[in-house]
């Protein structure tokens, strides 16, 4: 078990957002999260990093408690994050944004092959990399994003909504790398609007509604479960569950 | 003097005033870029900086106006008490961070703000209530060597000013620009939370920006004091209103426009009271200051604006 939550409760003030919350992350897997708007799939990322705090429950990764631990420390454990919408450092490039993912780590050899890897993945990125970050199209910040990640060399890589924004064929790309960076043994948590292509990539899933989790279990199976098909694949206009 | 040995003479002036403004300036840039706080009680780390240089000038014997020291005792004694008002004034700062700040950091509105006027005065008051209402004289270490430009001088004393603003600025900038603290300083400035998720500790880099932004104000105050030859506990708002001018003009939040905005400022103080009146050069630069909110408030170099696609 590499991340497990359990019973966790998060509140903003006197808002509860996850409520009893369990989730457990094997190693080597790409589970996905489901749902709607405002449903808890961010603040769920946000737990994993220690932006928020649990109010209540345990978040575990690789056998020890780390919910009361500061966010750098859980970098240092081997936790990354592609958050939500990039959010890349605007006005510095490409290079620079590439080293702050591995801000906690010595520079040196395996730093220099970090940088290799991530080029070989985003030939795009290499080309790009003196660039002002602020300047790049959205699906070339993704690929900034995914790569800054990379370079904190992590086990467990956190992803809010890789696919926002961008365009279909971008989508697939993107999509295909995360599978790439899963065979390469990172363990993937993915938060994604887009149930289908998740599902299509992931091993598991859950699905979170208003703050708890209703439905859970193998991506396959996820996707025949007509509940779903209803609200996240699109399959018939219902009104929206979340 | 000609119109243009005039031109000449308030350019050197101006780079020397525009030298300490610019030091001045970088303080409020760096503080505003990462909390958005304009940190008013750096008028009077400034003010105290200059104190501190005094007193470590006059623990090396130097009071006076008389040349007691010369060549490389002299470079040794004024590197000293560079480093010395450097640090305190870092210190200053950092106290200021921690004690009064920190608690107020996630209060929203302007608490954190008030309480910067209400640290200036209490710096203010203090030196008051120690060093006393009189103004006091500055050493003048530096041998009167005068170089003649046509019919400009320049004294050697200029130079020396000139020499460590230069070193200092370019030194901040290379910290900034270069070195992994200074990189996470401005990823901070940029995304604090998404610093903070790539192992950025963000207090260290918030104790950081008041270390440098302070020490540099120190050093701006002994510049004052070298300059004026005099120092008093007044000396820190209208040096402060102008240097905070001199952030604005050239973009707050940017480093190298708070330099170009100080140099920018220390040229219309000169220019304005050779050739229209000094009682004007207020106004003139408070001018700048509404017209550059109000027309164009990013600043002569406002920052590239990111895309959020």
């Amino acid at each position: 078990m590499l991340l497990e939550f359990k019973d966790v409760d998060t509140h903003y003030g006197d808002l509860h957002v996850l409520k009893k919350v369990n989730y457990s992350i094997e190693k080597g897997e790409i589970v996905a999260l489901l749902g709607g708007n405002a449903c808890g799939k961010s603040t769920t990322m946000k737990t994993i990093m220690g932006v928020v705090r649990p109010t209540r429950g345990q978040v575990i990764f690789d056998g020890q408690a780390i919910e009361k631990l500061p966010t750098a420390e859980r970098v240092r454990r081997g936790i990354a994050p592609v958050l939500e919408a990039r959010r890349l450092f605007p006005r510095m490039t490409v290079f620079e944004n590439l080293e702050m993912g591995a801000y906690l780590r010595k520079r040196g050899p395996e730093f220099d092959q970090d940088i290799e890897r991530v080029y070989a993945l985003f030939p795009r990125v290499k080309e790009r990399r003196d660039q002002i970050a602020g300047t790049l199209s959205g699906g070339e910040q993704q690929m900034v994003a995914m790569g800054r990640a990379l370079m904190a060399r992590p086990r467990l890589l956190c992803m809010d909504e890789p696919s926002m924004g961008l365009s279909p064929i971008f989508v697939e790309q993107v999509f295909d790398i995360i599978q790439a960076i899963n065979r390469s043994g990172t363990t993937i948590f993915m938060v994604e609007q887009n149930a289908n292509m998740a599902l299509s990539i992931a091993h598991r899933a859950y699905v979170l509604q208003t703050g708890q989790v209703v439905l859970s279990g193998a991506a396959e199976e996820l996707r025949r479960n007509p509940l779903i098909r209803e609200a996240y694949l699109g399959e018939m206009q219902v009104g929206a569950t979340t | 003097m000609t119109f243009a040995d005039l031109l000449l003479q308030q350019t050197i002036n101006g780079l020397s005033l525009g030298a300490m403004y610019a030091l001045l300036a970088l303080g409020f840039t760096l503080v505003y870029g990462i909390l958005e706080l304009i940190n008013f009680s750096h008028f009077n780390v400034f003010m105290v900086g200059s104190f501190v240089g005094l007193w470590v000038l006059q623990q090396f014997g130097l009071s006076g106006q008389e040349i007691v020291l010369a060549g490389l005792p002299l470079v040794g004694v004024l590197l000293a008490a560079f480093v010395v008002t450097m640090g305190v004034s870092g210190g200053i700062g950092v106290a200021i961070e921690r004690l009064c700040l920190r608690p107020l950091r996630n209060v929203k509105g302007p608490a954190a703000m008030i309480t910067t006027i209400g640290v200036s005065y209490i710096l203010f008051n203090i030196v008051l209530l120690t060093v006393g209402a009189d103004s006091k004289n500055y050493p003048n270490p530096v041998p009167a060597i005068h170089y003649h430009i046509g019919g400009a001088v320049l004294d050697l004393r200029v130079i020396l000013i000139w020499i460590v603003a230069t070193i200092l600025m370019l030194g901040l900038y290379f910290f900034v620009q270069r070195s992994r603290l200074g990189k996470a300083m401005r990823a901070t400035a940029q995304d604090a939370e998404a610093a903070r998720m790539m192992g950025v500790e963000v207090d260290k880099v918030i104790i950081m920006a008041f270390f440098l932004g302070s020490a540099l104000a120190g050093a701006g105050g002994m510049i004052f004091g070298l300059y004026y030859n005099f120092t008093s506990f007044l000396i820190g708002f209208t040096a402060g209103l102008r240097a905070f001018t001199a952030a604005v003009l050239g973009g707050i939040g940017n480093v190298p426009g708070a330099m170009v905005g100080g140099i920018l400022i220390g040229l219309i103080e000169a220019m304005s009271a050779q050739f229209l009146a000094t009682a004007w050069t207020d106004v003139i630069i408070f001018s700048i200051l509404v017209l550059v909110l109000v027309f164009k408030p990013s600043g002569l170099f406002g920052r590239i604006a990111p895309t959020k696609s």
